[in-house]
């Protein structure tokens, strides 16, 4: 019986049902697990005060929030060093976000559900979310004004609430001096410098151009004067309140509000207010800068830096594979020069992308580069204008990895418009150049956007070739900016799977990002299955309409 | 003819056809799209041209051999002013000096012999100078022996500075020690050998006086904790040599060893750690066949000794620990420079090479690294008398005893990368045995760069296997169930679903890999290999109850659904297998798997290892070779399918001689195609392993592969260094491979289609 089953094949069949089983279980596990990590992140969870006592007897307190959980079977947990009490089976560990990094050493900790006495969620217990050191957990006793206490006990949550809005007023006000009014000034007074250089470079550097240049100084200093005073003033308004809080231990210590990013009390919001802080929190994340060495805050550089990079090279990209793709489908003879150039546009999607980081890095930035930096920029020597890697080159770079993209799309659209089409505008007196232009191109435009969104999706999540040609971890200024020329090539950026990357492997305190990392991760995934999806969808449509025209 | 000119735009067509002006105009246009567009598609071809070429152009200068050119030569400069005991040069190639027995200091230029300064050194009246030695060709440090056991140590010393915006470099002759001879000898007998070395906290001098004594006195600097008084704490030692005869000295900058050799070939090593009693701790003879030493330095860094002798053979020879922790001085390999006696040796400063010169005037430039012979030449037509190589090594100077200077220019970029020590095994310095070895850089100047790609190629090539462990059987038969059973209705959403896969960035693949999947596998390792064989044994005890239901049941499913039905089952299974590994840990491997492994058999278990790289990077393969395979199978025409069905064969039978055959062109580029990518991916196996480059062929070890290593050591790396140039020959290497794969799927893919075509 089961001899004549295996001899009908019908298992075999059934195993490769297996393997496609795997494949698709693989791929929305994936994604699920992406999704349940990245989602969390933003989600105020409960602070929970537990009643703690470990091995030696000795009794504490401990706040956090519960980020994980591990069972760990009995065996295992012994051989790892562990009692293990009342013969359980496993042994349930939880990881406990305590937070307060400064005082604790580090911001998790691992602890075992059988020692926990008791615990509670209190409504008074505080998250603070601090510029550094991490979040603070614990109770919040008094606020402070210069000293002196002005609010205690119930009150000094509503007033504590009040002054940290009117610091962040100011806080705002501080950045936006510092970064866009001083950053301005600095920027011109570097070009003033890099146009009397060139213009002693051409000896044309004389007294009246000496006057000139030392009148504008003068005009930016003075500003800069006035910015500072003003700086002085408002840093000192900021200094102003502090809170006093006390942790688990029941430790006080004194924060200085204009340290703090926000307040919140978990355990008192119902849902509605939670859903309301999580998307406040999720807009937060995709719109603030980074802080803590990317640990903490926002991400919005990077978003910022991917598009940019990305657009520049879809610019780039797509005529040049449009170009490619109409010579092979409607100029080229099939024969052996397409053979050819099939094989060069499969080895160029096949070349791995790290060879494309080392060609960049060599020919574009430092051959390219070099040669533009000694023709146009003599002033900035020895500091290097284009000769280091940057956007530019990132772009270029990753233009020429995506072009087989663009070029095998592009061609699958070509080759679907039916024949009758190009006979018809020829017949008509066309020339080629014309059929091209007002019939083929437009009826093959669906098609190079598929090709052009597929491109982008790659370029979106491409890393190994950016780490060479311009990509860093943490780019002081925006690639665009209020400064001319506006749009600056030459500047370094930041990229959403360079900053998973750095945060995930190169950070001191990746236990801390982890749920950054998922939540960047969840975001770049949507980013590009929502526009492979979408090219996908372009694709199908297209063909059913060409599939109309057929007929 | 004028009206038409008038409104070209909208002419009818029968007006375009009578003018003649604006006809051109569109033939033109029409002409010079079609060229643009014919560059435009060519210009594909040098795209990859230009990047293979580029590729190349950086490799090559690792390619081409080295030489030397003579530039000038003339008669040594004050020749009255006695015979050359030690020649140098500085940095610039600008200027040289030439010390003589007399105790001069001669400084010239290094291009026509002029003469640019002469420093008398302040040797005391009625003295001889009796022996001379440099401590270190890279110090610039001379020490001379003294007739009255008394010795003096000068350096010589450039300052550079830019007047006028022009280089200017001024020579002189500094006194570390001060002007005044230090005794070494009290008994006042004159010193007829000398070595010496200065350091930053010791300074030693190793002196064999008249009367055959042999004495080591080491100066250790004592500062005082509160004024920047130095003193000088002085131990005298005294060795007890019985041998008697020494003709070669030298001490290691470390202060740990002093080698003495002499002529017959009896090399002492002695530890000088204690300074006040050092011990003799390896004795042996270093020659054979008769031969006699005749020269003896060290390589740059101290750490092994160069022998010259009389054969024209040049020994490297080293301290060597084995595994057994037991010390033995190893001959590493030896240069056949000539068939005359090697007089002088001079090393690189700055890299394992050196210069060496035999009796007759021919020179050699060696790498002992790359077991390389850069360059050979014949200087001169007399004895050389000294030789010394720039500090940048391109440059040298040799004096022969006719008293004419030759000036030669160097040009040897890349000694260190010869095909051996890229590709084969190594003999490093203070390594037990040749090895294998990728440690390209370290903080000091000395050290031995050790760039075999052989370990990097062999992380890329396990790295490669395990991922298409993976990924070959779930890629291909879920190609060949999705292209052959499968119904369309689910097909089209299968089969994008799939591909999507394809799309994730693999920095994504690679995060989860190394920080969750790593986490996971080192836990529930038992529980993955349980995995392994329970899912596919699961999936058959299914399809057997299955075909056992009845009909009625089992008609309810529709044909090519068996995927779905199979996907409640893959999950119950895989949720089993990590139920029952603890288990199967507890009750066949004493409570964890990897325990076992190492008390068992010695298996080491790194977190982050290949397993976890396979199953993450397999995870990234799956997508590309189930696409393509899938399109092949796919395209199999129908009537021959239908054919073998109709003739009575099964629908198994059918697939595996009809479809898998006509189709094995197209599944064998799917198969080359996902191993170019396995072997060029980056991201997953950088942060996925521990990137240690080990040669281990455990799964359970990391590895680092060559792209990896780019990523790696790329940003770090200084232009045009030999680094920079090796990075790029690993990124041509991952190129030509992947060229050759991808040439070579996509010419049998096109064969594949026109075969098709013509089906």
């Amino acid at each position: 019986m089961i001899k004549a089953w295996f001899k009908s094949g019908s298992p075999w069949i059934w195993l490769t049902a297996g393997a496609v089983s795997i494949n698709l279980l693989l791929v929305v596990g994936l994604l699920f697990l992406i999704a349940a990590r990245g989602l969390g992140h933003f989600w105020p969870a409960d602070i929970v005060e537990y009643h703690y006592q470990d091995k030696s007897g000795q009794a504490s307190v401990i706040i956090g929030e519960e980020v994980d959980q591990s069972l760990l079977h009995e065996a295992q947990a012994i051989a790892a060093g562990h009692e293990v009490l009342n013969n359980a089976e496993y042994l349930l560990r939880l990881l406990v976000k305590t937070g307060n990094r400064d005082i604790l050493g580090t911001d998790f900790r691992w602890i075992q559900d059988q020692y926990i006495q008791s615990r509670s969620t209190p409504d008074d217990l505080v998250v603070i979310e601090r510029r550094e050191w991490g979040n603070f957990y614990g109770r919040l006793l008094t606020v402070k004004q210069d000293g002196a206490v002005i609010a205690e006990g119930e009150q000094a949550w509503q007033t504590a609430q009040e002054k940290l809005a009117t610091d962040l007023e100011l806080f705002d006000e501080i950045e936006q001096l510092q970064d866009k009014q001083l950053g301005a000034i600095n920027y011109n007074l570097e070009h003033l410098r890099l146009k009397q250089r060139a213009l002693e470079l051409k000896n044309q550097w004389n007294d009246s151009k000496r006057q000139e240049f030392a009148a504008q100084k003068l005009a930016y200093e003075q500003d800069y004067k006035v910015i500072q005073e003003k700086l002085a003033q408002l840093n000192k308004q900021i200094k102003c309140c502090s809170i006093v809080v006390a942790e688990a231990g029941g430790k006080q210590i004194t924060i200085p509000l204009n340290r703090v990013v926000k307040m919140i009390r978990p355990n008192e919001m119902g849902l509605l207010d939670k859903s309301i802080e999580y998307i406040v929190n999720f807009g937060q994340f995709i719109s603030e800068d980074p802080r803590e060495a990317n640990t903490e805050g926002g991400i919005f550089p990077a978003i910022f830096g991917t598009v940019m990079m990305v657009m520049l090279m879809a610019v780039i990209v797509t005529p040049l594979g449009v170009i490619a793709a109409v010579y092979l489908r409607e100029y080229a003879k099939q024969g052996f020069v397409t053979r050819i150039i099939r094989i060069a546009v499969n080895n160029l999607a096949g070349v791995p992308s790290i060879v494309y980081g080392v060609f960049g890095l060599g020919f574009f930035v430092y051959i390219l580069g070099g040669s533009i930096d000694r023709l146009f920029y003599p002033e900035a020597a020895p500091a290097p204008v284009f000769g280091t890697p940057g956007l530019m080159w990132a772009s270029l770079t990753l233009a020429l990895l995506t072009l087989p993209v663009v070029i095998v799309a592009t061609e699958e659209g070509l080759s679907r418009i039916p024949k009758s089409i190009r006979e018809g505008s020829l017949a008509l007196g066309a020339t080629k150049a014309e059929t091209l232009w007002r019939t083929v191109l437009p009826m093959a435009s669906p098609a190079i956007m598929t090709g052009l969104i597929l491109a982008v999706a790659r370029a979106a999540g491409e890393v190994a070739p950016l780490m060479l040609v311009g990509v860093v971890k943490l780019a002081p200024t925006l690639p665009l900016d209020g400064n001319f020329p506006y749009l600056h090539l030459d500047r370094k950026f930041m990229h959403l799977g360079f900053h998973i990357y750095d945060v995930g492997f190169q950070s001191p305190n990746v236990e801390a990002a982890r749920p950054l990392v998922y939540a960047t991760s969840l975001l770049l995934v949507m980013v590009i299955v929502g526009l492979n999806m979408f090219a996908i969808a372009i694709r199908n449509n297209l063909r059913e309409k060409y599939r109309a025209l057929e007929n | 003819m004028s009206d038409t000119q008038s409104s070209p735009d909208k002419s009818t067509l029968l007006q375009l056809s009578s003018s003649d002006a604006y006809q051109r105009w569109r033939l033109l246009k029409d002409k010079l799209v079609a060229q643009a567009v014919v560059i435009g598609g060519l210009s594909i071809i040098a795209a990859i041209l230009v990047i293979f070429f580029y590729l190349l152009y950086v490799v090559y200068p690792l390619l081409i051999a080295s030489h030397a050119e003579s530039v000038s030569s003339y008669a040594a400069p004050e020749p009255a002013m006695g015979s050359t005991v030690l020649l140098s040069m500085e940095e610039q190639n600008e200027i040289g000096v030439r010390f003589t027995d007399t105790g001069k200091a001669i400084f010239f230029s290094v291009a026509d012999g002029r003469v640019i300064k002469v420093d008398n050194l302040p040797v005391p009246d009625g003295l001889q100078i009796s022996s001379f030695s440099h401590g270190g060709v890279d110090q610039g440090v001379i020490g001379l022996g003294l007739s009255d056991g008394r010795a003096l140590v000068v350096r010589h010393d450039y300052k550079v500075s830019y007047p006028d915006n022009k280089r200017l470099i001024t020579p002189s002759i500094q006194y570390p020690l001060g002007t005044d001879p230090l005794v070494l000898d009290a008994n006042h007998q004159a010193i007829t050998q000398l070595t010496l070395k200065l350091g930053d906290k010791n300074n030693s001098f190793l002196a064999k006086t008249a009367d055959n004594r042999l004495l080591l006195i080491t100066l250790s600097k004592k500062q005082s904790l509160f004024d920047d008084d130095v003193s000088w704490d002085r131990t005298d030692a005294l060795l007890d040599m019985t041998s008697g005869d020494v003709d070669f000295m030298l001490i290691d900058k470390e202060f740990r060893n002093a080698y003495l050799a002499n002529h017959s070939g009896d090399l002492t090593v002695l530890d000088i750690n204690d300074k006040a009693q050092p011990v003799i701790k390896h004795k042996l003879n270093v020659m054979n066949r008769g031969a006699r030493i005749s020269s003896m330095e060290f390589l740059n860094g101290d750490l092994s000794l160069l022998i010259g002798d009389s054969s024209g053979e040049l020994g490297q020879w080293t301290i060597v620990r084995d595994k057994q922790n037991h010390h033995s001085v190893q001959k590493l390999r030896s240069f056949k420079v000539s068939d005359a006696p090697l007089i002088t040796i001079n090393p690189e400063q700055r890299r394992k090479g050196l210069l060496v010169a035999d009796a007759n005037g021919v020179i050699g430039i060696y790498n002992t690294t790359a077991e390389r012979e850069a360059i050979k030449e014949k200087i001169g037509s007399s004895k050389p008398l000294a030789a010394t190589l720039s500090p940048r090594a391109n440059a040298l100077l040799l004096q022969t005893e006719d008293g004419q200077i030759h000036h030669w220019k160097v040009d040897n970029e890349h000694p260190e990368i010869s095909w051996k020590s890229l590709w084969g095994k190594v003999w490093y310095e203070s390594y037990a045995e040749p090895a294998y070895i990728w440690q390209s850089s370290a903080a000091s100047n000395d050290f031995e760069p050790k760039m075999s790609l052989t370990p990097l190629l062999f992380g890329t090539l396990k790295a490669s296997f395990y991922a298409m462990l993976v990924a070959i059987p779930l890629a291909l038969c879920g190609a060949v169930y999705t292209g052959y059973f499968m119904a369309p209705s689910v097909r089209q959403y299968i089969k994008p679903g799939i591909e999507i896969m394809g799309a994730l960035p693999t920095v994504i693949l690679g995060f989860l890999a190394g920080l969750w999947l790593a986490p996971f596998v080192e836990i529930h390792l038992t529980g993955i290999f349980t995995l392994l064989m329970l899912v596919p044994l699961g999936v058959m005890i299914f399809a057997y109850f299955w075909q056992s239901l009845p009909k009625v049941w089992r008609n309810h499913v529709p044909e090519g659904w068996h995927a779905i039905v199979l996907v409640p089952v893959v999950m119950f299974f895989t949720w089993l297998s990590f139920v029952i590994g603890p288990y199967i840990d507890t009750l066949c491997f004493g409570g964890d798997l990897r325990i076992w492994m190492r008390e068992e058999f010695g298996l080491g278990y790194d977190q982050r290892n290949t397993l976890v790289v396979g199953l993450a990077m397999g995870f990234a393969v799956i997508p590309m070779v189930f696409s393509i395979a899938e399109d092949a199978i796919f395209s199999v025409p129908k009537h021959l399918t239908t054919g073998s069905l109709a003739l009575g064969a099964t629908p198994w039978q059918t697939l595996a001689k009809v479809v898998i055959l006509t189709a094995s062109p197209g599944i064998f580029s799917a198969v080359m195609i996902g191993l170019g990518r396995a072997v060029g991916e980056t991201m997953i196996v950088l942060m996925a392993t521990g990137n240690t480059p080990v040669m281990d062929i455990s799964i359970f070890q990391g590895l680092r592969t060559l792209s990896a290593n780019i990523a790696v050591e790329m940003p770090e790396s200084e232009v045009d260094s030999t680094h920079y140039r090796v990075l790029f020959l690993a990124a041509l290497v991952l190129f030509m491979f992947t060229f050759i794969v991808n040439s070579l799927a996509e010419l049998v893919r096109q064969n594949l289609r026109q075969k098709y075509s013509s089906l």
